[in-house]
């Protein structure tokens, strides 16, 4: 029980009078964003960035665990109460969730979403509590070669697994390869696509990618399609559960964590699959029982996707704490943030900086319990942010973009650069080019070079070098399979129809399983 | 344009909207881009001097996602020509039944170039104030007096709080030892 004992080290360190009042913060500052229609959890985190500019990394890492749980759920409220949902992730909870919304119970949805989500988190994070540190250990032994293939790995599931489109991820990924190619060569110093700006060639902040492609390039997209009648809005009281509710949802809440913490942890995770696993295991068990409610409002169609997106959110940190690979949106953010403080997340975190790995863990225990306290009640509150005129909510959305971007150096030609990410993130969003695989491109372009040549250098130039390692050989026979598979299932039935047919299967076998 | 291979309009049952163009011909201005940055990337690259001690270089990097690059935008072509129409992003606030409004945000990067070009010089207060009344007009809000007095307090609170909270000092500009 070494970890917990870690573990009460990192609450030791976090509960200060001084930390509470961030974590505080975090929770209301992101479930504030998170609520805002338009701004998904990655965005939310993007822009709350520069909050944090003047904290300590503990300090900091405390307001990121509130700010990123907050995020979470207030993006659920949001597609419950409007029906559209922000992001991929919440399309399962909006069905079931906006349904029971239109059927009055508005407040039962929002209780079993948030008692749901904080059940999943904290489940969530005590596996990662678990897992990632012996996951890390086994890291640490790992070398050049296997992390290339890692990474290679990791790229190639975001990109041709998780999109619609294989080539338009492609694309994205190559985008984002170049913008991390800019600025100075790690071996040689020499400038790289710089013209001869010496600003380029201090290579281009992640944050001001990430900013600028999540809210920069949202905000001007939605512009360019603003909705010109306004959305119904649900109104709501303060959420509560009968006792009946509760029976019905504890279970999708256990259920839904059981799905979404693995494929949080995978290098493919995503919260896609497993909220629409749990949605058809929860469809089904109530079809069996007799009293199947989905289509009408079913709280089991809420409880189960919002609890697996945030036991897979919680799965993300394995990854993302262990190896360095952030494999969502949020995390790849997360992880910007975290190299702003120095800190380069990898095998060697866990060892390197102890301390703070473990207060981020028991922070996100914290921000979790501490959005459960302060949002039951505040829920009314929340939903009026949901009435903000859209000229003046959009115009906030540039100006915080702008702030965040530009107190990062205090450059004007970071914001130059913002403008210019807008307009790609723009162009992508009309062009249908996921983002996720762009942002990966340019956190992980460059680790992925200095591990090649640091491979290459090892072997002394062979490229056999490169598979020498048995773990790198399983990795690119791991990685031939999730390239040709999709491609194969592809061909055989090319509607979206058919590949939710397809994971009917596995969700009966998981279900046999437990 | 008529092609054996038809793409359908929007989806059947779906509202009806403008018809979709059976093929984007915008996806070829993309296809371009995406050739001339892979070419330049190469051409980039090799100016590059070698270091020693190091088999693979600064070059390699920058050749194989330059080349592939390339490919990608030919690619693009062949797929736009076939037929091949992007999705484009849903979203809470979105309507993509309208036609896309480029005049907008038109307008709003000119906001922002302006925020770009003025910072330093007439500092955050102002230039964040003016990004937030110019966004918001942009985007249709006619309240011009509610806006400019919510702008100003944002950016003049946003740069107290950096200032004191956090210990980043925004530049103050001509307000400077106003604020």
């Amino acid at each position: 029980m070494d970890n917990l004992s870690l573990l009460m080290d990192g609450f030791g360190s976090v509960l200060t009078p001084q930390n509470l009042l961030f974590a505080c913060i975090g929770v209301l500052l992101g479930t504030f964003v998170g609520v805002l229609p338009g701004i998904g959890p990655a965005m939310a985190v993007a822009l709350l960035l520069p909050v944090t500019y003047g904290l300590d990394p503990i300090g900091a890492f405390i307001m990121f665990a509130g700010i990123y749980y907050g995020g979470m759920y207030g993006g659920s409220t949001t597609s419950i109460l409007l029906n559209t949902p922000g992001e991929s992730a919440s399309v399962m909870t909006a069905l079931e969730g906006n349904l029971m919304a239109r059927a009055g119970r508005a407040s039962q949805a929002l209780a079993t979403a948030a008692i749901g989500s904080f059940i999943a988190g904290t489940i969530g994070t005590l596996l990662v509590v678990f897992f990632a540190p012996a996951l890390a250990s086994v890291a640490v032994e790992i070398g050049a070669p296997s992390y290339f293939a890692l990474m290679v790995l990791a790229m190639i599931m975001v990109t041709s697994v998780l999109g619609g489109s294989p080539l338009r991820g492609f694309i994205a990924l190559f985008i984002g390869l170049t913008i991390g190619l800019v600025g100075l060569d790690l071996n040689t110093g020499q400038p790289r696509l710089s013209f001869d700006q010496p600003l380029l060639a201090d290579r281009i902040d992640v944050v001001v990618v990430a900013v600028g492609i999540f809210a920069l390039g949202e905000a001007l997209w939605v512009a360019a399609h603003l909705r010109r009648s306004p959305l119904h809005v649900i109104p709501v009281g303060r959420p509560w559960m009968g006792r009946e509710d509760l029976r019905r949802s504890w279970g999708p809440w256990l259920r839904g964590t059981a799905y979404g913490f693995p494929f949080g942890a995978l290098p493919a995770g995503g919260a896609e699959i497993p909220t629409f696993l749990s949605y058809l295991t929860e469809k089904r068990i109530a079809k069996r029982k007799g009293v199947d409610e989905f289509g009408k409002g079913a709280i089991e169609g809420v409880a189960g996707p919002e609890a697996a997106n945030n036991a897979s959110a919680a799965g993300t940190f394995v990854p993302l704490l262990a190896l360095g690979l952030p494999v969502t949106a949020t995390s790849a953010v997360m992880l910007a943030a975290l190299q702003g403080y120095g800190i380069e997340p990898g095998p060697g975190l866990m060892t390197d900086q102890p301390e703070l790995v473990w207060a981020l863990l028991a922070s996100l225990l914290i921000g979790n319990a501490l959005l459960l306290v302060l949002n039951l009640p505040l829920a009314p509150v929340w939903a009026k942010l949901l009435r903000i005129p859209r000229p003046q909510l959009y115009a906030g959305i540039l100006f915080f973009a702008a702030l965040g971007a530009y107190a990062a150096n205090l450059q004007a030609f970071d914001l130059f650069l913002l403008v210019l990410l807008g307009l790609l993130g723009l162009a992508m969003r009309r062009f249908g080019l996921p983002v996720l695989p762009l942002i990966l491109g340019v956190i992980l372009g460059p680790l992925m070079e200095y591990r090649l040549r640091e491979a290459m250098a090892i072997s002394g130039g062979e490229v056999s070098g490169l598979w020498s390692e048995p773990l790198a050989v399983v990795i690119y026979v791991v990685v031939a399979i999730a390239v040709v598979v999709p491609l194969a299932v592809r061909r055989i039935r090319p509607t979206p129809a058919a590949v939710a047919d397809g994971l009917d299967s596995p969700a009966d076998e998981e279900e046999k399983v437990r | 344009m008529s092609t054996p291979l038809d793409t359908h309009p929007g989806t059947p049952g779906a509202p009806a909207g403008p018809a979709a163009p059976r093929r984007d011909m915008a996806q070829l201005g993309l296809a371009a881009a995406l050739v001339v940055v892979g070419a330049y990337t190469v051409y980039d690259a090799t100016t590059l001097r070698i270091g020693f001690g190091d088999p693979v270089g600064p070059r390699v990097f920058p050749y194989v996602i330059g080349a592939v690059t390339v490919l990608l935008g030919g690619l693009l072509v062949l797929a736009t020509l076939r037929g091949d129409v992007p999705e484009a992003e849903g979203g809470e606030d979105v309507d993509l039944r309208q036609p896309a409004d480029w005049i907008t945000v038109l307008k709003l990067v000119g906001v922002l170039m302006f925020t770009v070009l003025t910072v330093s010089f007439l500092g955050w207060a102002i230039s964040g104030a003016v990004l937030f009344v110019g966004s918001a007009w942009s985007l249709g809000s006619r309240t011009l007096v509610r806006d400019v007095i919510v702008g100003l307090v944002l950016s003049v609170t946003s740069w107290y709080a950096f200032h004191e909270g956090l210990g980043v000092i925004l530049p103050a500009g001509i307000l400077d030892g106003v604020l």
